[in-house]
């Protein structure tokens, strides 16, 4: 009876309840995360809509729908093994790349701040499929790199070959709209991923050669568009273009800076209600933390994250096979390193992208994503070995 | 899990960890170390002062007749920031502007360009300002054409129209007062910079000349200031701070408005004459001072300028005008940047000197009509022989001849051109007495030093130029090489550096190097008049605030004496008495029921003139009145206005008549200016409405 029940662990989880495999720590803090970002949300977007005579809420209600569509997505993908998953891996990677090609295409994409990158829908909806396409390019190499046909404990050059190919060909339709901050993202995952499956260390650090001299190429040679460059640039010389990229990035700062210790206090900050940031309650949400909540709040909201983190490569850690383990480590590198872009994009220590925060940022597409791969952390943890 | 993907992993994490960390150090070195630079920064960004420029204080005479007063104006203002932004850069909206002012469209395209962004010499009638100012093309534009703009916003893009306080110069008594007042206007970047030691706000006005800019921190007052809170869009959300303005305080001046108006009226008349009596006269002044104290009563300068041009808004033709030479540099006050060679009017100097030199002024002195100094021939005025005089006729009739035998000798007294070490240099040592060489210090800008051409000024000059003349024909032009030119170069080389007797013989009839200004001449005659102090000559009386305090006095200031016996100032009055009595200016004072005392003087000016004429006399009239208390002195020059007595001495006249109330042969008692016989010396109650005594109700 013991065999069978750890020979068919399928039955195992389908016999718990629906939220007994949650990590309570993990999902505590993604909880108070998600509350901390619908505050924010609101406090960015309350007085300039009930200056301008709209409806204040329009922002909070949309958002806490989001986040209602999104904890359910992450149920989903909770208690839907990942395992069983991985059937279904082709079908989302060949999804993600189609709506990623579809936004290409002039006329049915929309452009929006220099990027092509959203798919407009009914109703002033419309999604976002590099966000998907993050998850399905995770979850596509964890599999192709799981996956041995032959008996080595370590993926082949070809296997390693292949997962490249498959995150190659999502990461090029971003790199064409441009988003650089999400093929920053990506690639960064897509290392991670392959650094722990065990692969030969020449690809892992070859491939890290390859990202930072591929960064500096595109920088020269202008593939990034003058939009982008100019973000760059701003980045290094933040007083270079007074209204543009640099200007946005000086505000940020000063907005945070301007918060000191204990902030000015929820939905008081002069800085965010004036609306002197723009994209505050998207890109730049840390911003109405920084200012009204001050170090302390903002501080947290970093430590929120530091926990959400390490616990995920707890669950890494214990999977009970490969493939939830690169799961996990490219779920860890998305969150870690979009983290990293956004926060650090407002406190100038990072270029301009337009990458949301996780779990705070305004965004369906961003926040389904997140909630997905929250969902997916929640997956291997219930399932690890023991 | 193999070990590599173990360590893979913990690299990662470790990697990851370290990413967080230093987000948060730096979150800590935004929001706890740097916070303060940041809070600051923040306020300024939400925060705007919206500031109410305070109403400038009065500038009246000393009975209270306002000089410069405020009106209320309705100004067009430019926005570069906004016109810039436009495809055509604001051509077009300009265009319409002055289509609807009825103005040039030069004058107004001029008036928005900041005077950085023109090239040297296409300044005139640019905006001083900064690119961040409202920039106004007028301050008293119709109200039905302000009305027009505003409506049509759409079609003046970056224009506006806003009331505001204008300063005005009200002309009361038909008095002009240019020069003396100054007049307003925008900051410059300098003074917004702060480099002055004040801060301004930008739509503040600031005085730019005269008394406006010597006594602004007093006129100016401090203005309101509305700090509001913004957005984005800069719609005000809340306000944070409100102070009132606080209105500048009032200047009373020594002037009085009736004399003033009498001095220009006759400077002008003066210069008028001398051109009809074929002068080039390009220009004169006159000064009226209270020998007691050194207050000045009156000072013009001409040509002169409207100082309600530049509220009006100036075109690029009045704006070069002001500082062209074919007007004339109306810009320029003469009476205390003229410096001109005071001609015989120096001869009290000259006295003083002789006397120290041990010459009795009782004897009597050959006046032949030409003297021999060295191997020149110098000649009396006219090459007239006078016979013997009494020195006080000698200056009565203004003799030049005694004076080059006196300085002769002394010179070679002194040793010629081996001067000795210990030389008495008597004639140098009478002008230091009275400060030549020396700036007045009169309470007005931009005063120019008289210049005293003693051994040191020699020397001086020497070195400067004895490379031209020790050069001459490499270095001078053409026109320059003439016989007598080249003559003069090969002497200036030999021994420029040294007082040579022809220098000291002109140096004691004020010719030659020795250049003043007319205040200068006028403080000097204050001496001699009031037995010996040096004053400082004054404008300023009082400061006092708009509820009438008197915040403060200023005091009258002496800057020395010229330290000569009573009985030689005694002398000096008998012969300048004689002047008006049987001298040079009896001609002029003929019938004049007030008597005065005076002393012509004819100074020759070397060069020519654009018309290719030898340029004519300067012709100066320095006088004092009444003779037997000369209070008031009063200066004339007349710049190439030929005779001292018929140009100047005759606007003197003019001058003394309105003092002292003359109506042809006789002192009509209700026109004197001053019963108690001096100025005012109590304040006066200020109001705009103040009109001078005498003047007929309308």
């Amino acid at each position: 009876m013991s065999s069978l029940l750890r020979k068919n662990p399928y039955r195992r989880a389908r016999k718990q309840s629906a939220f007994a495999g949650f990590d309570p720590i993990l999902t505590g803090a993604v909880a108070v995360l998600l509350f901390i970002g619908t505050l924010l949300v609101y406090a960015a977007t309350r007085d300039w809509y009930a200056a301008n005579g709209l409806d204040p809420e329009y922002y909070l209600k949309r958002h806490v729908i989001n986040i209602a569509i999104g904890v359910m997505l992450a149920w989903g993908t909770t208690v839907i093994d990942y395992r069983l998953l991985r059937a279904y891996t082709p079908i989302l990677w060949g999804l993600g790349v189609l709506g990623l090609a579809f936004v290409l295409i002039p006329g049915l994409g929309s452009e929006v701040n220099g990027a092509q990158a959203w798919i407009p829908l009914p109703g002033g909806f419309q999604i976002q499929p590099a966000e998907l396409a993050k998850i399905s390019i995770i979850v596509g190499i964890s599999m192709l790199l799981s996956e041995r046909k032959h008996d080595s404990d370590q993926p082949s050059t070809k296997d390693v070959l292949r997962a490249l190919v498959v995150a190659a060909i999502p990461i090029a339709l971003i790199l064409l709209q441009p988003d650089m901050g999400t093929v920053f993202i990506i690639s960064a995952a897509v290392v991670a991923i392959i650094g722990i499956s065990g692969a030969p260390t020449k690809w892992v650090i070859g491939l890290l050669i390859i990202a930072v001299a591929g960064g500096i190429v595109a920088t020269k040679v202008g593939v990034i568009s003058d939009y982008q460059f100019k973000r760059l640039q701003s980045f290094v010389d933040p007083n270079a273009d007074s209204q543009g990229a640099g200007y946005q990035l000086r505000q940020a700062r000063i907005t945070v800076g301007s918060g000191g210790f204990f902030g000015t206090g929820l939905f008081d900050g002069p800085q965010t209600n004036g609306r002197f940031v723009p994209e505050q309650q998207t890109d730049f949400i840390f911003t109405v933390a920084g200012e009204e909540l001050g170090f302390l709040g903002s501080g947290f909201i970093i430590l929120l994250y530091i926990i959400i983190l390490m616990r995920s490569f707890g669950i890494a850690r214990r999977s009970s096979d490969p493939y939830g383990q690169m799961v996990c480590t490219g779920v860890i590198a998305w969150f870690a390193f979009q983290t990293f872009e956004n926060i650090g994009m407002t406190l100038g220590l990072m270029p301009m992208t337009g990458v949301p925060l996780p779990f705070m940022s305004y965004g369906g597409s961003s926040m389904f994503a997140n909630l997905i791969g929250f969902g997916l952390l929640q997956n291997v943890h219930a399932r690890h070995r023991g | 899990m193999n070990q590599r993907s173990r360590l893979s992993l913990i690299f990662l994490q470790v990697f990851i960890a370290s990413l967080l960390v230093a987000l948060m150090g730096r979150l800590f070195y935004l929001q706890v170390a740097a916070a303060p630079t940041y809070k600051s920064a923040a306020l300024s960004i939400q925060s705007r002062d919206v500031v109410t420029p305070a109403t400038r204080g009065l500038i009246v005479d000393s009975s209270g007749v306002p000089l410069a007063l405020n009106k209320v104006g309705l100004a067009i203002t430019v926005d570069r920031t906004k016109i810039d932004k436009q495809l055509d850069k604001g051509y077009g909206v300009l265009r319409n502007l002055s289509k609807l002012l009825g103005l040039n469209f030069v004058d107004v395209w001029q008036r928005t360009r900041l005077c950085g962004e023109l090239l040297p010499g296409k300044k005139a009638g640019c905006w001083t300002g900064s690119r961040f100012q409202p920039i106004p093309i007028t301050k008293e534009a119709d109200p039905q054409i302000a009305l027009q703009i505003v409506e049509r916003s759409d079609k003046y893009p970056g224009i506006s129209a806003t009331p505001l306080a204008i300063r005005a110069y009200p002309e009361i008594a038909g008095v002009n007062g240019a020069h003396l007042l100054g007049y307003v206007g925008p900051l410059t970047d300098f003074d917004l910079s702060g480099a002055g030691g004040r801060s301004y706000f930008r739509s503040e006005s600031i005085g730019k000349a005269g008394l406006e800019i010597q006594y602004d921190s007093y006129l100016r007052g401090t203005p309101g200031i509305k700090t509001v809170i913004v957005d984005r869009k800069e719609a005000v959300t809340r306000t944070s701070q409100n102070t009132k303005p606080i209105p500048g305080n009032h200047l009373v001046t020594s002037i009085d408005i009736r004399l003033q108006a009498a001095a220009e009226q006759a400077l002008a008349d003066a210069v008028r004459r001398a051109k009809s009596a074929g002068r080039y006269a390009d220009g004169g002044a006159a000064v009226v001072m209270d020998s007691t104290n050194g207050q000045i009563l009156a000072i013009a300068s001409y040509p002169t300028f409207d100082p309600n041009s530049f509220e009006k808004g100036l075109t690029v033709k009045e704006a070069e005008n002001l500082f062209s030479e074919k007007t004339g540099v109306p810009a320029l006050n003469r009476a205390l940047q003229g410096l001109y060679a005071p001609g015989s009017t120096f001869k009290t100097v000259s006295a003083i000197a002789a006397s120290d030199a041990g010459y009795s002024m009782k004897k009597s002195y050959d006046c032949p009509a030409t003297v021999e100094v060295g191997t020149r021939v110098f000649n009396n005025f006219e090459s007239k022989s006078q016979g013997v005089l009494s020195m006080k006729k000698a200056i009565a009739v203004s003799c030049d001849t005694i004076w080059y035998r006196i300085a002769f000798d002394e010179w070679l007294r002194d040793g010629g051109l081996k001067p000795k070490s210990n030389a008495n240099d008597y004639f140098f040592k009478a002008a230091e007495r009275f400060q030549i060489g020396e700036k007045t210090g009169v309470d007005l800008p931009s005063e120019s030093k008289s210049r005293l051409a003693d051994r040191e000024w020699r020397k001086s000059w020497y070195e400067q130029n004895k490379d031209f003349y020790c050069n001459y024909i490499e270095r001078s032009t053409k026109a320059q090489q003439t016989p007598f030119l080249i003559q003069l170069a090969r002497e200036n080389c030999l021994d420029g550096d040294k007082v040579r007797a022809g220098d000291a013989v002109n140096f004691s009839i004020g010719q030659g190097d020795t250049v003043i200004t007319p205040i200068k001449l006028a403080q000097m005659y204050s001496a001699i008049a009031n037995g010996g102090t040096i004053w400082k000559p004054t404008v300023a009386k009082a400061i006092v605030s708009n509820d009438g305090k008197v915040l403060k006095k200023f005091q009258t200031e002496r800057l020395g004496d010229i330290g000569v016996t009573p009985e030689m100032i005694t002398f000096l009055h008998d012969s300048l008495y004689e002047v008006t009595l049987s001298g040079t200016s009896a001609g002029v004072f003929a019938g004049f029921p007030v008597a005065t005392s005076g002393k012509t003087g004819t100074a020759q000016v070397f060069g020519k003139n654009p018309n290719g004429r030898l340029k004519d006399d300067s012709a100066w009239y320095a006088a004092m009145a009444p003779t037997a208390n000369p209070r008031y002195v009063a200066v004339m020059m007349v710049s190439q206005g030929g005779f001292g007595a018929s140009t100047s001495g005759l606007g003197v006249r003019k001058i003394y008549e309105t003092l002292f109330g003359v109506k042809g042969r006789t002192v009509d008692q209700a026109a004197v200016l001053f019963p108690s016989g001096k100025p005012p010396t109590k304040l006066p109650k200020i109001s705009p409405a103040t009109r001078p005594a005498g003047e007929k109700k309308p």
